[in-house]
């Protein structure tokens, strides 16, 4: 080995590349980041259609079905009241209170299902294994989402038993003899579903999928402003091992029973912290923010409470454009003292832009909750 | 027209050249979606950033060609960024700036270099 790492392509590399996409290396993969469409053509459509999205890089891991109480300890949601069919959104915590990764969590009929990051999901395997036995890292299976409020009608000419599924449902269904893992979820804040499918059907699934006129394919590019209008947080940017969920704004998945006063309170990495910050409010907060004008505030811009102030109160987690919104739009970690109507500058360039603050989602969400 | 290594182009109309990005460099950029352009009547040096795009994906930057002075901008891209996807040879040009010397322009590359610098 010279050392020269090539990056890992994806089960539908060459189906990405008739259809045009334009590729970046991520996380170890060579990812799709955008089609024809381009950036906004995508955004645009997924929002209003349905777009298909190739997520293959993510992690997927089987756990043993009595691995629910081990798993626990890692992570500050209810597993072992988990019911079958269903899935949860939660995050590996750490020590001091901060983030390894976050996940998704189904309980399925041989087990646990578990679809994790792919930049962490080598060190998430590890974490794993390191606590439970019988971790199974699933090799062969693609990972799809299709995103947008036309995905239900799209996939249900397919499978007509998920149009009866709700959000966060996760189910096994026939498709052609092969079984498809499909949870009603995804992280566009759209409704949608992501379906674990054979590598050697999955390039004749996603054909299927984009013959039908509502499905275009769409990349990395607009999954990151899809996520980001939606005030979904990105691991690495929001959230990280020095961010706390509660500061990330993420404290609504940690579920009663987990908190104080709960059946099984604590319990996980960093509790004492986190449980703390319930209680008495993090240092830091999240806040969702609206630059007056039109140039964005990228990751990095300093957030300041007056155009003249020597020191920022935060700085931006993600930033960019919104084209649902047409405007700029960003996330950032600010002092928790700051109150929610407060004007705040921006630095960009050595200017101080002002920035309003708001309430998230920038979109309202468009997830199926009820099952009619 | 003439071409830099930066895929801008330049039109000379006397002392006075007109800038904008090529379709090439439009295309990579993507949906531009804010532009901030220099201010009238600065002295710009040759390699001075003075225009910023944005794009959906990043910002990017537009350096002065050559020592001069900035005689217009083009306030349309300030209220319709996305002019530079549609027309980056025509209506999308960022601004004009007028130069001591104008046979310095000769340096630059022909389309035909240009083509060939961006492997067409």
């Amino acid at each position: 080995m010279d050392g020269v790492c090539n990056p890992k392509a994806l089960p539908l590399a060459a189906l990405h590349e008739e259809l045009g996409a334009k590729f970046v290396p991520f996380a170890g993969w060579s990812m799709p980041v955008q089609y024809g469409l381009g950036v906004m053509g995508e955004h645009n459509w997924t929002r209003e259609n349905a777009g298909l999205f190739d997520v293959s890089h993510m992690g997927q891991v089987m756990l043993p079905a009595t691995a629910d109480a081990a798993l626990e300890a890692l992570v500050p949601v209810d597993v072992i009241g988990l019911a079958e069919g269903r899935q949860r959104y939660g995050y590996f915590t750490n020590a001091s209170g901060g983030v390894l990764d976050d996940l998704m969590i189904a309980r399925v009929p041989d087990g646990l299902f578990l679809v994790v990051n792919a930049a962490c999901r080598d060190a998430d395997i590890a974490h794993l294994r390191a606590h439970i036995d019988g971790v199974e890292e699933i090799e062969g299976r693609a990972l799809l989402a299709l995103q947008g409020p036309k995905a239900e009608g799209a996939l249900s000419v397919l499978i007509p038993a998920v149009a009866d599924m709700r959000f966060m449902d996760s189910q096994r269904h026939d498709w052609n003899g092969v079984e498809l893992w499909i949870s009603r979820s995804g992280y566009t804040g759209e409704d949608g579903f992501e379906i674990s499918v054979p590598d050697i059907v999955a390039e004749d699934f996603a054909r299927t999928l984009l013959a039908d006129e509502r499905v275009q394919p769409i990349g990395l590019g607009a999954r990151d402003s899809l996520r980001l209008e939606a005030g979904l947080p990105l691991y690495g940017q929001e959230m990280s091992e020095e961010i706390s969920p509660i500061e990330a704004g993420q404290a609504w998945a940690i579920t009663k029973v987990r908190r104080a006063g709960g059946d099984r309170a604590g319990g996980f990495p960093g509790a004492d912290t986190i449980l703390n910050q319930i209680a008495n409010g993090p240092v830091r907060r999240r806040a969702g923010l609206l630059p007056e004008g039109r140039a964005p505030m990228r990751t990095g811009v300093e957030i300041f409470d007056s155009p003249d102030a020597t020191t920022p109160i935060g700085i931006v987690t993600s930033g960019g454009f919104g084209p649902t919104l047409g405007a700029p739009i960003a996330l950032a970690l600010i002092d928790a003292a700051t109150p929610p109507d407060a004007p705040l500058w921006g630095e960009v360039r050595g200017k101080r832009l002002p920035v309003t603050q708001t309430t998230l989602p920038f979109t309202p969400n468009g997830y199926k909750r009820s099952s009619k | 027209m003439k071409f830099t290594e930066d895929h801008e182009w330049l039109l000379a109309d006397g002392d006075t050249i007109t800038v904008g990005i090529t379709p090439h460099a439009s295309e990579q950029l993507g949906d531009v979606v804010f532009v901030e352009l220099p201010e009238l009547e600065t002295q710009v040096a040759k390699g001075d950033e003075i225009v910023v795009i944005e794009s959906v994906k990043a910002a990017s930057d537009i350096t002065a060609p050559l020592d001069g002075e900035i005689v217009e901008v083009n306030d349309a891209l300030v209220d319709n960024p996305a002019l530079v996807n549609e027309d980056p040879t025509g209506e999308a040009w960022f601004f004009k700036i007028k130069v001591e010397d104008p046979s310095a322009l000769d340096a630059f590359m022909t389309e035909d270099e240009y083509k060939d610098h961006i492997g067409e």
